[in-house]
């Protein structure tokens, strides 16, 4: 077990807390700095529902008090901070008077379902065939398929989702077009619930895995190349020990590691791919959210959604960091 | 792999021992050349599309609605013409007239972004390395701290807040999130090479610290620099169709993305207007093979060890 040096701990909580508080401020700023006033949009959208609307500039003022925009920018500031930091961001406009944070909590158990699950697949998928691409005895098919489906690799989950949705749904309607589960079935631990999220998750989860698998095979390969060449891989074969068991034990072990850090990288991009998936499945996680959000031109919604998804990212990166030496002991941290 | 070398050369490892004979410089594998090759073909669509083209088409209401492609039938059991051999969208712009405008459009705007970040990025990696110190960390911790931030949800709160944009506005938005990874990359590259004999021995000569990192350094880190500028280059189309996808991003001017965001709304998957979708699908796919291709055909020319296992 490694452990953990203070200097190390101090430089990544140092980063975690300028992520989130940039983050935040970035989020706070971009909509001050714009032309449009969100007190006019919500007062068109009234004005759109009524017909038309009397006594607006008194309607506009008491919007602009609710909103807290005719306070000090400071003050603002600040107020926003502290609510994004206790996930308070006000109230939804579109669907007022819900909180922001009712309808994250009700759409992030999707996306982290979703994720961790297509993500595990991946990752297993991934580093094996990998490190069968580099293992001199693995058959031949696997070193010229796994090639080929790397090409895969470069294509960004929504136009893999684009043509599975395509073949699997709207041709041969294997699979549900869109949605999260049927809207027959009560939700609730019942068998035939179960059964419907994961008919409407198979296609999102699919057309992640298709074309994410690529990027951890080829580092994976990467990775191999330089632990087949090492001595205990050596002795290990001059002992006579099994192929495969050298395989598993002493070279994808080793050569695992790394890889682990490599999600620490690509964990955003991840996260943005399927926040793109599931609005073209509508399927109910933040990604519908946000752009159902980006239609109505709903603010907060759309504010609390990318610092949420920002958080889960800048969390997911520092545990990564703060876990690995007790993964590998052999990693000293320096702070350099 | 000693076991193997009396064993006689077999058919694939004589064809790669002639390549190598033939093509001797590592700037020449198969894979930088047809990632090029497929590069160079959708801007040629682009350049001689305009020539050979009619641009009006790409207006709204400018062709028939949901015509097929050529050899296909849609849902009215209407034939693909001639006119339109693309087919049209159920706006009626023509599909062929879309892409010659919109795939250069796209390839724009992730060439500038990832143009403008690399040159940031040089820049913030060269001065890290060189200068050290409180420069170092204030670029070293800005570097940590943006990368872990995913670009397309800033640039939603922006677009979302400002609306429309232009195709450069939304480059140049996108550059801002492209500086961190060569930024590191060339900090750490930098970093290493002040402790390679070379550059130890320039110094000692009396070189100048810009004569070390523009001729001693930069020609060393060239196949870095490319890859790492391909790399963004992928970041920044994905981003860009991200936002197009989300109903964001340039709203008049005619890109990939948009038009796929345009076909999911008017639900052309349901209709079967595969066209619609599909090929801009297409071509983003085979746009981003390409980039694959020149990012792996790189990475053979900057680590040799991966050349005989391809």
């Amino acid at each position: 077990m490694g452990r953990i040096p203070r200097d190390y701990l101090i430089n990544r909580l140092v980063t975690l807390v300028l992520t989130i508080l940039i983050a935040a401020t970035i989020i706070w700023i971009i909509p001050r700095l714009s032309p449009v006033d969100p007190a006019e949009i919500a007062l068109g959208r009234m004005a759109a529902g009524a017909g038309s609307v009397a006594n607006s500039e008194e309607i506009l003022a008491q919007l602009r008090a609710n909103m807290g925009i005719d306070q000090p920018l400071i003050v603002q500031y600040f107020k926003f901070i502290t609510g994004a930091l206790t996930f308070d961001f006000g109230l939804s406009t579109a669907a007022f008077p819900t909180p922001v944070s009712t309808l994250i909590l009700n759409a992030l158990p999707w996306t982290l379902g979703l994720m961790i699950l297509s993500l595990l697949i991946t990752f297993f998928i991934g580093n094996l065939l990998g490190a069968l691409m580099v293992w001199d005895r693995s058959p031949k098919l696997v070193k010229v398929a796994i090639p080929a489906a790397m090409v895969f690799t470069s294509i960004p989950p929504i136009l893999s989702g684009l043509l599975l949705m395509w073949i699997f749904a709207a041709k041969l309607q294997w699979f549900p077009l869109t949605g999260a589960y049927s809207i027959f079935v009560e939700p609730g631990w019942t068998w035939e619930f179960v059964k419907s999220v994961l008919h409407h998750g198979f296609l999102p989860a699919l057309s992640i895995v298709v074309v994410t698998f690529g990027f951890w095979a080829l580092g994976m390969r990467g990775l191999m190349i330089g632990v087949q060449g090492e001595d205990y891989v050596k002795l290990a074969e001059a002992k006579g020990l099994l192929p495969r068991y050298i395989l598993y034990r002493y070279m994808i072990r080793n050569a695992i590691l790394p890889q682990i850090t490599a999600f620490a990288l690509k964990i955003g991009l991840l996260i943005a791919g399927q926040v793109l998936v599931e609005r073209i499945f509508a399927y109910n996680g933040m990604g519908k959210l946000l752009y159902d959000a980006i239609l109505n031109q709903d603010f907060p919604v759309i504010q609390g959604v990318s610092f949420v998804i920002i958080l889960i990212t800048a969390l997911s990166v520092f545990l990564v960091d703060l876990l690995y030496p007790f993964i590998d002991p052999r990693i000293r941290h320096e702070v350099a | 792999m000693t076991s193997q070398d009396n064993m006689p050369m077999t058919r694939a490892e004589k064809r790669q021992a002639r390549r190598i004979r033939r093509f001797d410089n590592p700037w020449m594998n198969p894979k930088l050349t047809w990632g090029v090759a497929i590069l160079l073909g959708i801007v040629a669509i682009g350049i001689i599309g305009r020539f050979v083209w009619n641009l009006d088409l790409v207006f709204t209401g400018s062709a028939p609605l949901k015509l097929p492609p050529l050899g296909a039938e849609n849902l009215r059991g209407q034939p693909g013409v001639m006119e339109y051999p693309l087919g049209t969208d159920g706006a009626g712009r023509d599909m062929l007239a879309l892409i010659i405008v919109g795939a250069p459009n796209t390839l724009f705007v992730g060439l500038l972004a990832s143009l403008i970040g690399m040159s940031i990025g040089i820049f913030l990696g060269f001065s890290a390395g060189f200068i050290g110190g409180r420069v170092d960390d204030v670029i070293r911790v800005g570097a940590d701290v943006m990368i872990t931030i995913p670009p397309l949800l800033i640039l939603v709160v922006f677009q979302s807040a400002f609306g429309d944009v232009t195709l450069t506005m939304m480059a140049l938005l996108i550059a801002g999130f492209v500086w961190q990874s060569p930024t590191r990359l060339i900090r750490a590259q930098v970093l290493s090479m002040k402790q390679s004999g070379y550059v130890q021995m320039a110094q000692l000569s009396g070189a100048s610290t810009t004569h070390i990192m523009f001729r001693e350094m930069l020609p060393n880190l060239v196949p870095y620099l490319f890859g790492s500028f391909i790399a963004s280059v992928t970041t920044s189309i994905v981003t860009a169709v991200g936002l197009e996808v989300l109903g964001l991003g340039p709203q008049r001017i005619p890109t990939l993305g948009r038009t796929i965001y345009e076909a999911i709304n008017a639900g052309a998957l349901i209709q079967n207007l595969w066209w619609w979708w599909g090929i801009p699908t297409l071509l983003l796919g085979v746009m981003f093979i390409g980039l694959l291709l020149i990012n792996l055909g790189l990475d053979e020319v900057s680590n040799p060890r991966l050349r005989k296992l391809s």
